[in-house]
């Protein structure tokens, strides 16, 4: 068959395949090429620009590196946007702005990978209630991103707790709840100012509880095992999917000219994960859940980035080890429905004694502006439970694990030569209820300063209502 | 060294069974009385009370010693407005007494009566007492009718004593509780004024052969009294000032009620009316964020703006994690609250709202023994309750988590075992 304008090729096409069914046995050799139809995967790129930064430094001040090390009476140089040195004494061009950090501390900008800043935001009312396509189980082809307010006031109240990048997820009303962003905390107008570039998509999934309340009336699933049914046959036809693209590239390239398959928004985001470039974060509470969800991941070949929630983490903390598989905790929630019931403060450390990937993560517009103390109780908890772990291995639960779930550590959550100066100066030890973040740097920006009142972020929302900027 | 004193406390619990007197040595002890805080002090607990708080290190003759030095002594927290007892998971598992609906008996909600439902085996009272919460206002939370009934006031002990029945009634009258009760403040008002109205002129609350056309039950009528009488005091949930205003009016309406703010988000712009209507607030100092159109003025800075314009702040409104209204209290510190507020709004405020500081809230002579020695700071989100006491005993400072925790601490310390069988020891 000759190509055809793609409007008449539809109908001709089902002319052809019943009633002439011989024409579609011509040769491929004598076939014309229609163009090559490809998938854009990145059709809202970022526009995201650095707030401008001077070459700063700042010295006499206590380091946590975000690697596990630890700096007493240090010294820290960002320019350019990026880190240049980190040490006990570092040199620096004349030109730098240089700050005493005499009493205070300096970590990685926190990165929270679980939030829905921006699709929950506050005001929390009908109109701005975006973040759960509660439609269907099954919707992986819608994107937080779509829905992201940038005015949510919430991103400049969790810029002032010290968090430079966070995860924008759908909720988790559903099997596969759609893809998630990766956002630079800067106050913009849009959505596109604030993503991080380069930083892969997530997908959001969800075990238990919620899928099965939200559709046990709805046309299922209405049980765990119908859960899994439904993950297991979108996976399925996720690769039926796949082959058939598969099978157009093979034809295209052997110089015939196939029928592109028609796209499933769906299927895109899903075959994204099977090929390794989108991350997969699961909302599971249950230990025997998630080894279930484990062989799953196996029995599909892609691999889970993180489990969120994982209240029963410390349960089978080995396991997640094992398969590379990071636990995003809180560290006291607990209690709210059967499925964290189970919850102890001790599972953040006792996840990473195993050596598994710990995370620390909020779900909560109030929690993500004081994940620092999270960290804190989590770490002393496990101290006064015989688990030890230093200060500054637990920064790890703040910044360099929740980096490596998003597939953005090459960039941040470390304080490392060459990484971008995602920075925080403290006013004391941030692991005390007492100690604010003073000075917040993204990408050697500074985003916020709390003895400036003009650095304070507001809202359009805010603007010429009550409270407009008063302390927050 | 925190080994040591562990050691030296479990040896005190061992012998507590025994031993009734115990005297507390070495701590710096917050009172919350006009002893103020005593840098070295010793607290003496007998017979279930606090018998004395002195200076320096004494132990009387006849007390098991406690060794608290470099520790910090406090009464035991008291959770200001929790559903305690009443609920052991909130969400589709059963068992929430914390919730109900309107019934032949109560129409307008003031007739419940928490008393009945509460469940001392709940394991959230464990979990809350030894991190330091040793009482507890408890009341129904959700309803859909006006009032949320008559509160109680628990020890968080084996029984769960009532230390008082009837202790406060919950009414909401912010933006979300205008949509069950005509949509509009323009109604709501009208009706909680009509409530109260009708409860004030039946002089005699009809039996039940009395023909009764009331909106409020038999019941309801009867509970009300109480509130009317100054007896149990209305706590009026609002955030929004000028709701918070329409309160300041009720108060001035009916000066023989007690009136208490609760979550008060915007209170800080009419501290000073507050102030001098005597009404104090219950709130979270962490909301800081427009979750509504009438939270838009909320700071982290509301206690703290409170305390200052002389209006008393209790911090505590959780179940699940009460144990963290010592978080919330230290943050409102972080963010200009005395630190003195900060301990009483977990102490002596929320005791005197509820009607129970000749009991709790203080470490006074004659008080219920409910005392905690805490590893430092209890507002630090690093410190923890190292020993709880209560009416004078050592309690067993387990729960359900600590022990889920060393069952699989267990499992992970030995790796040829790799079932999570359980044995009994």
């Amino acid at each position: 068959m000759k190509h055809t304008p793609p409007k008449l090729a539809v109908g001709l096409a089902c002319l052809c395949s019943v009633a002439m069914v011989a024409c579609s046995d011509e040769p491929a050799d004598t076939q014309e090429q229609a163009a090559y139809v490809s998938i854009n995967t990145d059709p809202y790129p970022s526009t995201y620009t650095p707030i401008p930064g001077n070459p700063t430094v700042i010295q006499n001040v206590t380091i946590l590196d975000g690697l596990g090390s630890k700096i007493e009476n240090g010294m820290i140089y960002f320019a350019d946007g990026k880190i240049m040195a980190v040490g006990d004494t570092v040199s620096f061009p004349d030109n730098a702005t240089v700050i005493d950090g005499k009493g205070k501390w300096v970590t990685p900008g926190i990165i929270d990978n679980h939030s829905h800043l921006g699709v929950y935001p506050s005001p929390s009312v009908g109109s701005t209630s975006d973040g759960n396509e509660m439609t269907s189980p099954v919707t992986p082809g819608v994107w937080a991103e779509h829905s992201v307010w940038p005015q949510d006031p919430g991103f400049g109240r969790a810029l002032a707790g010290g968090v430079t990048s966070l995860q924008i997820l759908p909720g988790s009303a559903n099997l596969f709840g759609g893809r998630s962003v990766v956002l630079k905390n800067v106050p913009s107008r849009t959505m596109q100012d604030m993503k991080f570039p380069d930083a892969p998509y997530g997908m959001k999934m969800a075990c238990g509880e919620n899928p099965k309340r939200v559709y046990g009336k709805k046309g299922g699933p209405m049980t765990r095992m119908g859960n899994v049914k439904g993950y297991r046959q979108a996976w399925a036809d996720t690769q039926a999917y796949m082959r058939e693209w598969e099978k157009y590239q093979a034809d295209y390239d052997a110089g015939k000219n196939p029928k592109a398959p028609k796209r499933d928004l769906d299927k895109d985001t899903m075959a994204g994960v099977l090929n390794g470039d989108i991350l997969v974060h699961m909302h599971c509470y249950r230990a025997d859940e998630m080894v279930v969800m484990m062989d799953m991941m196996k029995e599909f070949d892609y691999q889970i980035a993180s489990f969120h929630h994982a209240v029963e983490g410390y349960k089978i903390a080995d396991k997640l080890a094992e398969n590379n598989v990071c636990a995003s905790m809180w560290a006291d929630w607990w209690g709210f429905k059967l499925e964290a019931y189970d919850g102890i403060r001790e599972n953040i450390p006792v996840v990473h004694q195993a050596k598994a990937c710990a995370i620390v993560h909020s779900d909560d517009e109030l929690g993500i502006q004081r994940l620092n103390q999270e960290a804190a109780k989590a770490w002393s908890d496990g101290r006064r439970a015989g688990i030890d772990i230093p200060m500054a291995q637990a920064w790890q639960w703040l910044s360099a694990n929740p980096a490596k779930s998003l597939g953005i550590f090459d960039k941040t959550g470390s304080l490392e030569v060459g990484k971008n100066a995602d920075v925080v100066l403290w006013t004391g030890n941030p692991f005390s209820t007492y100690t604010k973040a003073e000075q917040v740097y993204i990408d050697g920006g500074l985003a916020f300063n709390l003895n400036d009142p003009q650095s304070w972020p507001l809202s359009d929302f805010e603007v010429g209502q009550v409270g407009e900027g008063d302390e927050k | 060294m925190k080994h040591l004193l562990s050691l030296a406390i479990a040896a005190a619990i061992s012998t507590s069974a025994l031993a009734e007197n115990i005297a507390i040595v070495g701590g710096k002890v917050i009172t919350q009385t006009e002893q103020g805080t005593i840098e070295t002090g010793t607290v003496l607990l007998k017979d279930g009370i606090i018998s004395q708080v002195l200076e320096g290190e004494q132990v009387p003759e006849g007390y098991t010693r406690v060794d608290a030095t470099g520790k910090v002594v406090t009464p035991g927290f008291i959770g200001a407005l929790t559903s305690l007892g009443l609920v052991e998971i909130s969400s589709w598992a059963g068992e929430v007494d914390a919730s109900a609906s309107q019934s032949p008996i109560t129409h307008t909600g003031a007739a419940l009566d928490v008393t009945f439902a509460i469940n001392p085996d709940s394991t959230l009272i464990d979990v809350s007492r030894i991190e330091g919460v040793t009482s507890a206002a408890t009341t129904v939370q959700y309803t859909d009718m006006f009032f949320h009934g008559q509160g109680a006031v628990i020890g968080l002990d084996d029984d769960a004593e009532l230390l008082k029945e009837k202790a406060f009634m919950v009414v909401n009258v912010d933006g979300n509780a205008v949509d069950s009760h005509g949509g509009s403040r323009a109604a709501l008002w009208v009706t909680l004024e009509a409530l109260i109205d009708e409860a004030k002129n039946t002089l005699q609350v009809p039996n039940l052969i009395t023909h009764w056309d009331g909106i409020n039950s038999r019941a309801d009528v009867k509970a009300l009294r109480g509130v009317l009488k100054g007896e149990m005091p209305l706590f009026i949930e609002a955030d929004r000032a000028a709701d918070i205003r329409q309160v300041l009016a009720f108060k001035k309406r009916h000066p023989g009620m007690r009136i208490v703010l609760l979550h008060g988000v915007e209170a800080w712009r009419v501290a000073d009316q507050l102030a001098s209507a005597d009404i104090p607030v219950i709130l979270d100092p962490q909301l800081n964020l427009p979750g509504n159109f009438g939270q838009l003025g909320a700071t982290l800075h509301n206690a703290a703006r409170l305390e200052a314009a002389g209006v008393k702040v209790a911090i505590g409104m959780d179940t699940h994690n009460i144990r963290l209204a010592a978080q919330h209290a230290g943050n409102a510190v972080a963010n200009g609250l005395s630190y003195e507020g900060g301990i009483a709004s977990l102490t002596s405020v929320p005791a005197a709202i509820l009607g129970v500081d000749d009991k709790v809230g203080s470490l006074a002579p004659g008080m219920r023994a409910d005392v905690v020695v805490w590893s430092g700071d209890p507002l630090e989100v690093t410190e923890a309750a190292e020993q709880v006491f209560i009416e004078g005993e050592a309690i067993d400072m387990t729960s359900r988590q600590t022990k889920l925790r060393d069952r699989y601490l267990k499992l992970s310390g030995n790796k040829t075992d790799t079932t999570s069988h359980y044995v009994k020891p």
